[in-house]
């Protein structure tokens, strides 16, 4: 959601370029990331040789591991520059994305996980269509994953693109769609040729490097007050010019009873969403039992925790010590408030500053790159396995036509999003993560839970939620203020917004549970009893699991 | 009504053994299931609709309840703070209560219906 501030107000960011003199350091350190990373990926590739390694990871990582990848695949780079800006403007409201994105986890703890992680093998489509008619559940999983991951991978594409080409100084069209591509390369040369693996090192490397960076600039901050946390909050209400209200809700959502409920709505697509995500869902098939799958996310719920509870530090220090003249004078969204932070704690004009500036952008880059690597390989999974595989060859193909099937839906999806991305540079990515997130409550978590826990739900049934949620919640965001009728808007020039909401959840997220359910009870077949006998005990109790 | 076999079983992709789906139902309906089943569900059920109240509590104070959220606690904290950091903290705490039943109680359970069921297989 917070990539919804890297997005529109970042191309004013290219302007001020006081970073070009960093820019043999940023470059030379974004260079070592890249070769590290391509290292790890050619080192995977070489240990990847079946399906079950080339999707799965060959389901041999350690709870820990895959914690740590987990939560590389969920703080996208947008989370890191948006909600420390989010906070350094508009204070406590900034603070509460943090939370709907935390607590979203034990839906994938409590419920999701460890079913899934028993009665799956690749992707989300194995467990949607498990006890339905392949073909055509199969299809439509298929289809929510492409399109989730493909409206979260534009958002990243289209926010690093302008990200690097704001910090590396460069403002020239040509220039950023050339930055465009070469993200879209790198990340079909990290799937395609690491796989699951490949990207599994590539996250984990990149969440580490996201928690030091993080872990560093809260302590500079924390140190500047002398570790006194009211004090810092003090200074930067002050600083703020709002003074008690920056730090009480309502500065940017309770303006009008119509923001009110968009940030209802968002609230409940923020914590029903990532239970649905893809590219999060099949990184449970990384470990080799349901306990483990269960470890991990506690390590992601710690890792992402601490994560969140630093950008507090982080984006209440930057109203403190910057303030929000400056922040908005670089960006007005306050994308640059962390690497503006970063370079005022080093010391604004002098070596050290010029160091803080490139690494914490560096691990941006990382960031950013990890995050469009998984959704890539969640989507290029989904096709080859749910619609090459089982659709179109019927479950005929060999395991290494599917996986050539993978490598090159990988390079199409590289392609498309190239394309897409570098047209989508100056759009409102908010709108595209925001519907990442209520498409994936609307379609995929209900057919999930009425796949896993309720035994009259039919193939009717999963249709209806996976189109109908998928449907709903793609038009009413055509409909909204975030394609028309604001300044802001994809389309700002004509206005056929007659949905208000920027978020759609409130609406398709209910919707997607009922047509479920309707579509269950009004369909003249009966439930497949034996295959939900299946699905039922091996997802509570792992027998026969892969 | 599905026409297609689960994931294919042949011994050299490694998978691994499948019951038959006769023995999956008569697993479903036996008594030790119908406890599993119970545990997870009464458990799990209930927390999950618990922590979203709450959260959703916490989403509507903060739209529409300013007067209450604004009051100091101590300091330069107030209630909409600590309400914040207390959405930290449940979300910790259920993760670890969680994690300690299905420790002490699915996962013995679970262990013992998957070992009989696959060495019958």
């Amino acid at each position: 959601m917070s990539a919804a501030y890297a997005s529109h107000t970042l191309t004013q960011l290219a302007a001020s370029s006081s970073t070009t003199e960093h820019r043999p350091l940023i470059i030379t350190l974004f260079a070592v990331f890249v070769a590290a990373t391509l290292g790890i990926t050619v080192w995977a590739g070489r240990q990847t040789k079946s399906a079950s390694d080339f999707y799965a990871g060959g389901r041999q990582f350690t709870a820990f591991q895959n914690g740590l990848a987990v939560s590389g695949d969920y703080m996208s780079a947008a989370s890191f520059l948006g909600i420390a800006g989010a906070i350094a403007l508009f204070g406590y409201d900034g603070f509460l994305y943090s939370i709907g994105f935390l607590v979203a986890w034990l839906v994938a703890l409590l419920l999701v996980a460890e079913p899934l992680r028993n009665s799956g093998r690749y992707t989300m489509g194995d467990v949607l269509a498990y006890r339905m008619r392949q073909r055509p559940v199969r299809t439509a999983a298929g289809v929510s994953t492409i399109v989730v991951s493909i409206f979260y991978l534009l958002a990243q594409m289209a926010g690093a693109g302008v990200l690097v080409a704001l910090l590396l100084g460069i403002t020239s069209d040509a220039g950023k769609i050339l930055i465009v591509a070469l993200v879209g390369v790198l990340m079909i040369l990290y799937v395609t040729i690491g796989g699951m693996k490949g990207t599994t090192w590539v996250q984990m490397v990149k969440a580490v490097l996201l928690i030091a960076g993080a872990l560093l600039m809260t302590l500079m901050v924390l140190w500047k007050f002398d570790f006194n946390i009211s004090d810092l909050l003090g200074t930067a209400a002050e600083k703020s010019g709002h003074g008690a209200a920056f730090l009480e809700p309502g500065l940017k959502y309770g303006v009008t009873d119509v923001s009110k409920l968009d940030f209802i709505s968002l609230g409940i697509a923020l914590v029903l969403g990532t239970a649905g995500l893809p590219h999060i869902l099949i990184r449970f098939y990384t470990v080799p039992t349901a306990k483990a799958a269960r470890k991990s996310v506690n390590w992601a719920i710690g890792i992402i925790g601490a994560f969140y509870l630093m950008t507090i530090a982080l984006g209440f220090g930057a109203a403190a010590l910057i303030g929000p003249e400056e922040i908005k004078a670089k960006n007005p969204a306050g994308n640059a408030a962390a690497p503006q932070l970063a370079e005022y704690l080093g010391g604004v004009g002098t070596t050290g500053g010029a160091i803080m500036l490139a690494v914490i952008s560096a691990v941006a880059f990382a960031t950013i790159l990890a995050v469009v690597a998984g959704l890539t390989l969640a989507s290029s999974s989904s096709f080859a396995h749910d619609i090459y595989a089982n659709v179109i060859r019927k479950g005929k193909a060999t395991e290494k036509e599917e996986m050539r099937a993978a490598r090159w839906a990988t390079v199409a999806i590289g392609v498309v999003s190239i394309g897409l991305g570098a047209m989508a540079r100056d759009l409102n990515v908010a709108g595209l993560v925001a519907l990442a997130f209520a498409v994936a409550a609307s379609a995929n978590l209900p057919t999930i839970l009425y796949s896993l826990f309720w035994k009259r739900f039919t193939t009717q049934g999963a249709l209806w939620s996976i189109y109908g949620g998928l449907a709903s919640s793609v038009f009413l965001v055509l409909f909204s203020p975030v394609v028309s009728g604001k300044a802001s808007s994809m389309f700002p020039d004509v206005d056929f917004a007659w949905f208000p909401l920027e978020n759609p959840g409130l609406i398709s997220i209910p919707l997607g549970f009922l047509l479920g359910w309707v579509g269950s009870v009004l369909s003249k077949e009966e439930p497949d009893k034996g295959k939900y006998a299946e699905l039922e005990v091996k997802s509570l109790t792992g027998t026969g699991a892969h | 009504m599905a026409t297609e076999a689960p994931p294919p079983q042949s011994p050299e992709d490694g998978s691994p053994v499948q019951p038959t789906t006769e023995a999956f139902l008569a697993a479903q309906h036996s008594a030790e299931f119908a406890e599993l089943r119970r545990s997870h569900r009464s458990f799990a059920f209930p927390l999950t609709v618990g922590f979203i109240a709450w959260y959703l509590l916490y989403v509507l104070l903060s739209s529409y309840a300013d007067g209450f959220m604004s009051k100091i606690v101590f300091a330069n904290f107030n209630v909409a703070f600590v309400f914040g950091l207390a959405q930290f903290a449940t979300t910790f705490l259920i993760a670890w209560f969680y994690s300690r039943h299905a420790t002490n109680k699915l996962d013995p359970q679970a262990a013992a219906i998957k070992s009989r069921l696959e060495a019958d297989a």
